[in-house]
C-alpha cells in the first residue's frame, strides 16, 4: 500500500498522456485515473505544471503567446537540471477562455493528471472560476492574470500571483506621473464590466490623490462596435483621456476618436492591453502617435536593452521590435507573457526552498511561496525586481510610461515599486491549508 | 405506469450512487456536475420534448438561479439553504413573468422572443456589474460553503456530499419528471405538441398546460443554476450566455428529446466528448460538432429517442 503512493501512473511513458488519459475518462469508469497503479518512485518523476491555457476564444492571441514563452521557461529549466533535481512536464490543455471550462479543467489537473500544481491563467474571469476549484482540490495555483481578484481577498490560499503586478498597483503607481505631465482633468474611456471597473475604481481614487479628478467616466459594453456616440460626452476641459480599450474592436476605436478629434485634442494615455499582439503601425492606430502608453515590459527593446532581456527575447523567439523572431508580422503579448517566465521561475525557487518533492509537500510549498518578499531582477526575472507580499500572495513591481513615435514605443518614465504600493485588503496566511 | 419503467430509473439511480465507492476523484467531480447540469437539460426538456415550445433564451432561467444564489450568499447575508429557496422561489417568480409574456408568442417567433429576452438578461447582468461583477463574476467562499443545517455540519467543498447532494436533486427530478410525463397533464403537453389547434378543439385550455409547463421548465432551470452555484461556487455573466442557452437543446437532442432519460444521457455523453476531444486537440468543438452530425444522420431522435424508435418502444 505504501508503494502505491509513490508511484507514477502506468500511462505515463506513452507519448499522447493526455489523449488517452482523456480517452480513458470517455470510454469508462474502469479504465479511470482512480484505478490506475503505480510503479516507480516519485523522486524520479517530473514535476508536472497543469498549464490552462486560452488556446480558443477572446484570450487566443494571448494564450499563443503564453505557451510559447512557458515552454521556453521550461525547457531552460530542464536544460538547467529542472527542479530539485527533477524534469519538469507541462501538461497543457485549452479552456477555451471560458470560466466554466477552466473549472473543469483545474479538476482535470487535480485529479486525473494529478499535478503538482496549476499554471498560467490569464483572463480573471477564468481565474475567478477556477480558483475556487483549486483551493478546494488544494491544487497550488500560480495565475498570470494581473487582475486584482487575487490581492483582493476574494479567493484562498492555493491562489497566487507572483509573476505579474495586478491592476490596482499598476493604476496608482502611473497617476502621479500622469498628474504631473499630462494633467489632472482625466476622461477615462474603459469598457463596461469588471477590468474596466478595476480600473475605473482604483485609477479615479489614484488621480484625486494626486489633486487631479476624473472628470466624466465613460463606460462601453463589451459588445459595442463603433464608439462615436460616446465621443461627445468627453468634456471640452479634458486634459488627458485615458483608455482602456481591450478586443478587436480598438482598431476602430482608435481610428473613430482621430476622425471625432482631427489634430487638437488631450493628451491620450492607454493601455496596451488592447494593443498586445497588435502592431502599432497598423493602419488606424496613426492617432496614436505621440500618445502614451502602459507597458509592464516595453515591446520595444529600446537603443540599450539590459543583457537578461536580450537573454529572455532571444529564448522566447521575440526580436527587438517585439515581434516573432520567426514572423515579424506575429506580434508578442510582451507586457503579460513575461509573467509565465517569471512565475514559473518563482514557483522553481519556492519548491527548491521547500525541498519539495511531491503532493505531500504542497503545504510547504505554499509557505514558502508567502516567505517570499523579494525578487530579484536578472535572467530568471527579466521585467525587473518586484515585491512579494505574502499575505495578499501577490507580487509589486515597476510599470513603464512609453511614448509613441513612428509606431514605436519608447520608454519615458519607469515607475518605482513603491509608487505601486497599497495597504494589503486581505491575509490568505491566516487561511487553513 | 409499468414496473420495468420504475425499475429502469431506479437501477440508472442506483448506478450513480454505487459508482461512488469505485469512481476515480475526477469521475466524482465530473459526474456531479453532470448530474447538475442534467437538471437543466431535463427541466428543458419537459418544455422542448414534450410540450413542443423550442426555448432558445433559457440561460436567463439558469442565470436566475446562478446569481440569486451567488448574491444571496455573498451580498445578501443569506445561509446556502435559504439561498437555495430564495433562488428556487424567484426562479417560479421570473419564469412566470416571463411564461406570462413569451407564450403570447408561437413557432419560430416564441424561439426569437426567448432569445431576446435572454440576451437582455445577459446584459443586465452586465449593466449591474457592481453587484454581479459582470464577466468576472462572483467567488463564493469556503466559509459561507461549510454551513450548519438541521444540526449537523454540511460541507460542500467535500466532494462525496456533494455528488450525494446532486445525486439526491437528480433523483427527485427524476421521479418529478416520470411523474409529469406519464400522467394526464404530460399526456395533454404532448397532444399540444403533436397539434396545439386540435388539443384546444378538445376543451383543454391549451394556454394554462403551456404556462405551467413553462413555470416548471424555467423554475427548474433556476434549481440547476443555484446548485451549480453553491456547489462550485462561482457565478459570472458567460454562464448568462447564449451558450448556455444552446447547451440544454444539444444534451437534449443527443440524448432523446421527450425520453425521461435522454437529457442525462446527452449531458454526459456531450461533457465526456468535449472533455476528451480537448485532452488532445485545440479543435475540439470540431470534433465534438462531426460526431453531432453523425448522431443527427444515424440517430435523428438522439440516442434514446432513436433506441425507442427502432428496439424499445415502452421507454419512456
Amino acid at each position: 500500500m505504501e508503494q502505491s503512493k509513490l508511484t507514477v501512473p502506468a500511462m505515463s511513458g506513452i507519448t499522447r498522456r493526455n489523449m488517452l488519459k482523456a480517452a480513458a475518462a470517455a470510454t469508462g469508469f474502469a479504465a479511470g485515473p482512480g484505478f490506475v497503479r503505480y510503479a516507480q518512485a516519485a523522486s524520479s518523476e517530473p514535476i508536472r505544471i497543469g498549464f490552462q491555457v486560452h488556446r480558443t476564444g477572446i484570450g487566443a492571441a494571448y494564450g499563443r503567446w503564453y505557451e510559447r514563452t512557458t515552454n521556453a521557461a521550461v525547457a531552460l529549466i530542464n536544460e538547467q537540471g529542472g527542479i530539485n533535481g527533477r524534469p519538469v512536464e507541462i501538461i497543457a490543455e485549452d479552456d477555451g477562455t471560458d470560466p466554466g471550462r477552466g473549472a473543469e479543467v483545474v479538476e482535470k489537473f487535480a485529479t486525473q493528471h494529478k499535478c503538482d500544481v496549476g499554471f498560467g491563467t490569464l483572463f480573471s474571469h477564468v481565474v475567478m472560476g477556477s480558483a475556487p476549484r483549486a483551493g478546494e482540490l488544494k491544487l497550488p495555483y500560480y495565475v498570470v492574470s494581473e487582475g486584482h481578484h487575487v490581492a483582493s481577498g476574494a479567493l484562498n490560499r492555493y491562489t497566487f500571483q507572483p509573476g505579474i503586478t495586478d491592476v490596482k498597483s499598476q493604476v496608482i503607481s502611473l497617476a502621479p506621473w500622469i498628474a504631473k505631465n499630462l494633467g489632472k482633468k482625466v476622461c477615462m474611456i474603459y469598457p463596461d464590466f469588471a477590468f474596466g471597473y478595476d480600473h475605473r475604481d482604483y485609477f479615479s481614487a489614484a488621480i484625486k490623490a494626486q489633486g487631479g479628478e476624473v472628470n466624466a467616466l465613460i463606460p462601453i459594453p463589451p459588445t459595442e462596435s463603433s464608439f462615436t456616440r460616446y465621443f461627445p460626452q468627453i468634456p471640452a476641459d479634458t486634459d488627458v483621456i485615458y483608455h482602456v480599450m481591450v478586443g478587436p474592436a480598438v482598431l476602430t476605436f482608435v481610428k473613430e476618436l482621430g476622425e471625432h478629434f482631427g489634430s487638437q485634442h488631450p493628451a491620450l494615455f492607454g493601455f496596451i492591453d488592447s494593443l498586445e499582439a497588435v502592431d502599432l503601425k497598423s493602419p488606424g492606430l496613426e492617432f496614436l502617435e505621440g500618445s502614451y502608453l502602459w507597458e509592464a515590459y516595453p515591446r520595444f527593446a529600446g537603443a540599450a536593452p539590459k543583457a537578461h532581456d536580450t537573454f529572455y527575447r532571444s529564448k522566447v523567439g521575440v526580436d527587438a521590435n517585439g515581434a516573432s523572431t520567426s514572423d515579424a508580422a506575429d506580434i508578442s503579448t510582451y507586457s503579460h507573457m513575461f509573467g509565465c517566465w517569471e512565475t514559473l521561475y518563482t514557483l522553481k525557487n519556492a519548491m527548491e526552498a521547500a525541498g519539495y518533492q511531491g503532493p505531500a509537500d504542497k503545504a510547504k510549498l505554499i509557505e514558502a511561496t508567502e516567505a517570499i518578499t523579494a525578487i530579484a531582477e536578472g535572467n530568471e526575472h527579466p521585467q525587473g525586481d518586484k515585491i512579494f507580499n505574502g499575505k495578499i500572495h501577490q507580487s509589486f513591481g515597476h510599470q513603464n510610461i512609453t511614448q509613441v513615435k513612428g509606431g514605436v514605443a519608447d520608454v519615458v518614465y519607469r515607475t518605482t515599486i513603491e509608487e505601486g504600493l497599497y495597504e494589503p485588503e486581505a491575509d490568505y496566511t491566516k487561511m487553513a491549508l | 405506469m409499468t414496473a420495468r419503467i420504475v425499475l429502469l430509473h431506479l437501477a440508472v439511480l442506483l448506478l450513480l450512487f454505487a459508482l461512488q465507492f469505485i469512481a476515480s476523484d475526477y469521475v466524482i467531480l465530473t459526474l456531479t456536475r453532470i448530474m447538475v447540469l442534467a437538471v437543466y437539460a431535463s427541466g428543458y426538456n419537459l418544455l422542448f420534448g414534450y410540450s413542443g415550445l423550442l426555448s432558445l433564451g433559457h440561460a436567463m432561467f439558469f442565470a436566475t438561479g446562478l446569481y440569486a444564489a451567488a448574491i444571496g450568499t455573498t451580498r445578501a447575508g443569506l445561509s446556502v439553504p435559504e439561498a437555495f429557496l430564495a433562488a428556487t422561489l424567484i426562479g417560479v417568480v421570473v419564469s412566470s413573468i416571463m411564461g406570462v409574456i413569451v407564450l403570447r408568442a408561437r413557432g419560430v417567433g416564441f424561439m426569437i422572443v426567448t432569445l431576446m429576452f435572454s440576451q437582455a438578461a445577459f446584459l443586465t447582468v452586465l449593466y449591474f456589474g457592481d453587484y454581479t461583477r459582470g464577466d468576472e463574476g462572483i467567488v463564493i467562499l469556503d466559509t459561507i460553503r461549510i454551513f450548519s443545517f438541521l444540526g449537523r455540519t454540511i460541507d460542500l467543498t467535500d466532494p462525496l456530499l456533494r455528488y450525494n447532494l446532486a445525486l439526491a436533486l437528480l433523483a427527485i427530478l427524476v421521479a418529478l419528471i416520470l411523474v409529469l410525463v406519464r400522467s394526464r397533464f404530460g399526456h395533454v403537453l404532448v397532444a399540444i405538441r403533436e397539434n396545439e389547434d386540435r388539443t384546444a378543439m378538445l376543451g383543454y385550455d391549451v394556454a394554462r398546460y403551456k404556462f405551467i409547463a413553462f413555470v416548471i421548465s424555467g423554475t427548474l432551470s433556476a434549481v440547476s443554476g443555484a446548485t451549480y452555484a453553491l456547489m462550485f461556487a462561482y457565478a459570472g455573466s458567460t454562464l448568462a450566455s447564449i451558450q448556455y442557452s444552446i447547451h440544454p437543446l444539444l444534451w437534449t437532442l443527443l440524448g432523446g428529446a421527450s425520453t425521461t432519460l435522454g437529457p442525462m444521457l446527452g449531458t454526459g455523453v456531450m461533457f465526456l466528448l468535449v472533455d476528451f476531444a480537448s485532452g488532445f486537440t485545440n479543435v475540439s468543438l470540431l470534433i465534438t460538432g462531426a460526431v453531432l452530425i453523425a448522431l443527427v444522420l444515424f440517430f435523428p431522435k438522439g440516442i434514446l429517442g432513436s433506441i425507442r424508435q427502432r428496439y424499445l418502444k415502452w421507454l419512456p
